[in-house]
């Protein structure tokens, strides 16, 4: 398990006096500076010690203190132990904090996530609108003193429910007998605001090509209900004929509050929450988190544990790759055939994870100090022929019927290209990075549970284009086999628990950040713990959210065809992406 | 369908004629050509809709049923799938996308999220079951409902529509039930035209 290095803590206070105050809270770490001395302090990070990788911004909202603090953990993409540096500002609007978009770009949607749900002014920022609810929703829903409708009380079991477990229908508690409430005195027949105004405003800005025929521009809406978007994403497109020149990803269709019912949840409540984050990949989205919650309890999890815990996170990533395959080729037109080979290899994982766990997506597996059940009989054959036999076989198979297709090759080679420097810059992660030219993989960047007992190569490809992110993947599915096929030789017997299972877990003080290579990407999980039983903060750093970031960059310059083909090869899940 | 289930009793077809000719009800045979080929509107919300991919693919296969034919058009489809968590940000969308089908028209609410709000019911964006907005025909309990019981909840569609007759069907009758479904709108919160009064009559909540 990864802790922030104590070594380049002293580096750090030695580089910048006077600016940085280190975080002396018990349990936490890092730095706190000022207002006035962010951008410095980040640019000389940035291109003087070489933390050039912007893993995540978010707010933690400090009521009782009476202040808003900014947490920032910036990496590097040569790997190691990365920094983390705070803000804090007074709770009073407004709030402000300089932006960091001019120095790391991929900070754009997560500051504006901070905006929307925090209510922080990020100054200098190019387009701060509201990302996940709709301008004009009131409040800002993650401050710990704004209530949402159905509120009862701060932190579950709820008293109305537990011990008695009376059942309640929470309408029943509101004035309109719904999941709504109003400011005072709102009168709705007044109401004249059109929450897509700010979006088609930011839409105009752009760099209009004053060379050639003067032409009108127009304004293409693609989803949230459109089959290729993967789900309720929208995207919003200006057009120049059929050429894009300006591109906004629209989200928050499925929104729906992971973070504010994670901090009313106790710790391992929120373990099946989790699994609907990115619910291509359940098993590696329990892994962030749990290891997140461990840090902060200093509890290791039984060394089977640790195996069992490989085997089923390298599971999920080739059946969330599967998933991305199939779904990449269907936007390029081969509709379904390519889907139904790889949703064939991808039920056979799934049975496997029904057998372990008893569901076939949702599988809420892992427990704080190990996993929940040990492998049931006949699992580990089953697992046995499926990665020693089956698979590699099928996975050549699926690779001969579509690299060398043509169609696949004129719409993906030199397609799409993100470039090793715009990949770092936007914070991209997994695939998308590692198809750019960038190793940077987690699980050898900074090994996290028993991964540096494994052989395994991080998968690089140069060319950054859409083909090269479908390759990737396909070379991502072999490696994990090889993970797989290691682990099962090497599965020791023993205990799956490290705890006894307990129905709320202690956990102490403080601050931990549990960081895991998804299917997707870096999956980050910021929990802060004040010693309740609930989380004070709860904060996903979602791959596939920040991997949006450059999706509007990459598209710029293409045709209008290709949006869908960039989308699928970067592979969003929506519930991810809005959590 | 067997010409036992086709035929209407009390009729007598010469045995020549049994394997050409049947004596059937209008409803019968209408009933049976739309449960056999109702289109699914293609509209994922989230986790429901990868079960719903599944249950489309390979194992499961849903073309047995005639629903394979997954139409992106709200204007070529019979049955909507609810298949994920509705959000105040999406049900002005949902809502619009249901008075576009065209009728006869059947909404299945997948999953606990869609049925009632499920897991996430107490999020602030999260609407307590698209039942609040369009009328839904099966709920199929589940997070996520098996593609086993997706199928079962479809076969009760087709049940529905074998039951149904022109006579009394919905939407050939005229009167308010045949109204569109006003679409919500976004303010602070979400405003359902329908209460719009008691919005305005409500105190402080």
């Amino acid at each position: 398990m990864a802790t922030p290095a104590p070594a380049q803590t002293l580096d750090l206070s030695a580089r910048f006096p006077g600016v940085l105050n280190p975080d002396t809270r018990p349990g936490y770490s890092g730095w706190i500076l000022d207002n006035a001395n962010l951008l410095k302090f980040a640019t000389a990070l940035r291109d003087e010690l070489g933390y050039d990788y912007l893993s995540s911004i978010t707010a933690v909202d400090y009521l009782p203190e009476g202040k808003m603090e900014v947490v920032y953990h910036v990496f590097k993409t040569t790997g190691g132990a990365g920094v983390v540096f705070k803000i804090q500002v007074p709770r009073a609007d407004p709030m402000e904090v300089p932006s960091l978009v001019s120095i790391y770009p991929g900070a754009e949607l997560q500051e504006r996530e901070a905006w929307d749900l925090f209510g922080i002014k990020f100054t200098g920022h190019p387009d701060l609108r509201r990302i996940l609810m709709w301008e004009g929703f009131a409040g800002h829903p993650m401050r710990k003193d704004w209530h949402e409708p159905y509120f009862e009380e701060e932190a579950k079991p709820l008293k109305s429910r537990w011990p008695d477990g009376r059942m309640i229908m929470a309408e029943s508690k509101n004035l309109f007998g719904d999941n709504i409430a109003y400011p005072d005195g709102f009168n709705p027949e007044s109401q004249t605001f059109d929450p897509e105004k700010a979006l088609y405003e930011a839409l105009r800005t752009y760099q209009k090509d004053e060379v050639g025929l003067d032409t009108d521009h127009i304004i293409v809406n693609m989803g949230p209900q459109h089959p290729s978007t993967h789900g309720v994403f929208r995207v919003a497109v200006v057009l120049d004929g059929e050429k894009i020149v300006n591109l906004k990803p629209v989200m928050g269709y499925l929104h729906r509050n992971h973070e504010k019912i994670g901090e009313r949840n106790t710790f391992i409540m929120n373990m099946p929450y989790t699994d609907r984050l990115d619910y291509l990949s359940s098993m590696s989205n329990n892994f962030g988190y749990a290891l997140a919650v461990e840090k902060l309890m200093n509890v290791k999890p039984t060394e089977r544990a640790e195996y069992i815990r490989v085997m089923m996170a390298e599971m999920t990533r080739i059946a969330s790759h599967l998933m991305a395959i199939g779904a990449l080729l269907n936007d390029l037109g081969a509709y379904f055939t390519p889907m139904l080979y790889a949703l064939e290899e991808r039920e056979l994982l799934l049975d496997i994870f029904e057998a372990v766990s008893g569901s076939r997506m949702m599988c809420n597996y892992f427990r704080f100090g190990g996993v929940a059940r040990d492998l049931p009989e006949g699992t580990l054959q089953k697992i046995k022929g499926l990665f020693f036999e089956r698979l590699p076989r099928k996975i050549e198979e699926i690779d001969r019927f579509l690299s060398e297709n043509e169609i696949i090759r004129s719409r993906g080679i030199g397609q799409g290209v993100l470039t090793a420097e715009d990949a770092i810059k936007y914070s991209a992660a997994g695939p998308l990075l590692r198809a750019s030219g960038i190793p940077y993989d987690v699980r050898r960047a900074e090994p996290y549970s028993i991964y540096d007992r494994f052989e395994f190569d991080v998968v690089v490809r140069t060319n950054g284009d859409i083909y090269d992110r479908l390759m990737v993947r396909f070379d991502e599915i072999r490696q994990s086999i090889r993970i797989v096929q290691q682990a099962v030789k090497q599965l020791p017997n023993g205990p799956v628990m490290a705890l006894k299972p307990m129905y709320q877990v202690r956990v102490p003080p403080g601050e931990a950040y549990g960081r895991v290579e998804g299917p997707k990407g870096e999956l980050g999980f910021y929990v802060i713990s004040n010693g309740k039983p609930t989380p004070w903060r709860y904060h996903v750093r979602a791959p596939s959210f920040i991997n949006l970031t450059a999706f509007g960059p990459i598209c710029i310059g293409l045709k209008v065809a290709d949006v869908v083909a960039v989308l699928g090869s970067i592979d969003i899940v929506l519930g991810e992406v809005d959590r | 369908m067997e010409s036992n289930e086709l035929n209407s009793p009390d009729y007598e077809i010469p045995p020549e004629l049994q394997a050409q000719v049947s004596i059937t009800s209008l409803d019968k045979i209408y009933n049976w050509g739309r449960s056999a080929s109702v289109w699914p509107l293609m509209f994922g919300l989230a986790c429901c809709a990868i079960e719903m991919i599944c249950a489309a693919a390979s194992r499961f296969d849903i073309a047995r049923f005639g629903m394979e034919i997954m139409r992106p058009s709200p204007r070529q489809s019979d049955l909507m799938i609810i298949s994920g968590t509705v959000t105040k940000k999406m049900i002005p969308i949902i809502v619009r996308l249901y008075n576009q089908m065209p009728e006869p028209k059947y909404v299945l609410a997948m999953g606990a999220c869609a049925s009632g709000g499920g897991p996430f019911k107490e999020g602030y964006n999260v609407v307590s079951g698209v039942d609040k907005f369009i009328p839904v025909d099966v709920y199929v309990p589940g997070c996520p409902p098996t593609p086993q019981a997706l199928l079962n909840g479809l076969m009760k569609i087709q049940e529905k529509i074998k039951g149904e007759s022109i006579k009394t069907a919905r939407w050939y009758q005229k009167g308010p039930d045949m109204a569109e479904i006003p679409v919500p709108m976004l303010g602070p919160d979400l405003i359902d035209p329908r209460k719009i009064t008691l919005i305005q009559n409500g105190k402080k909540n």
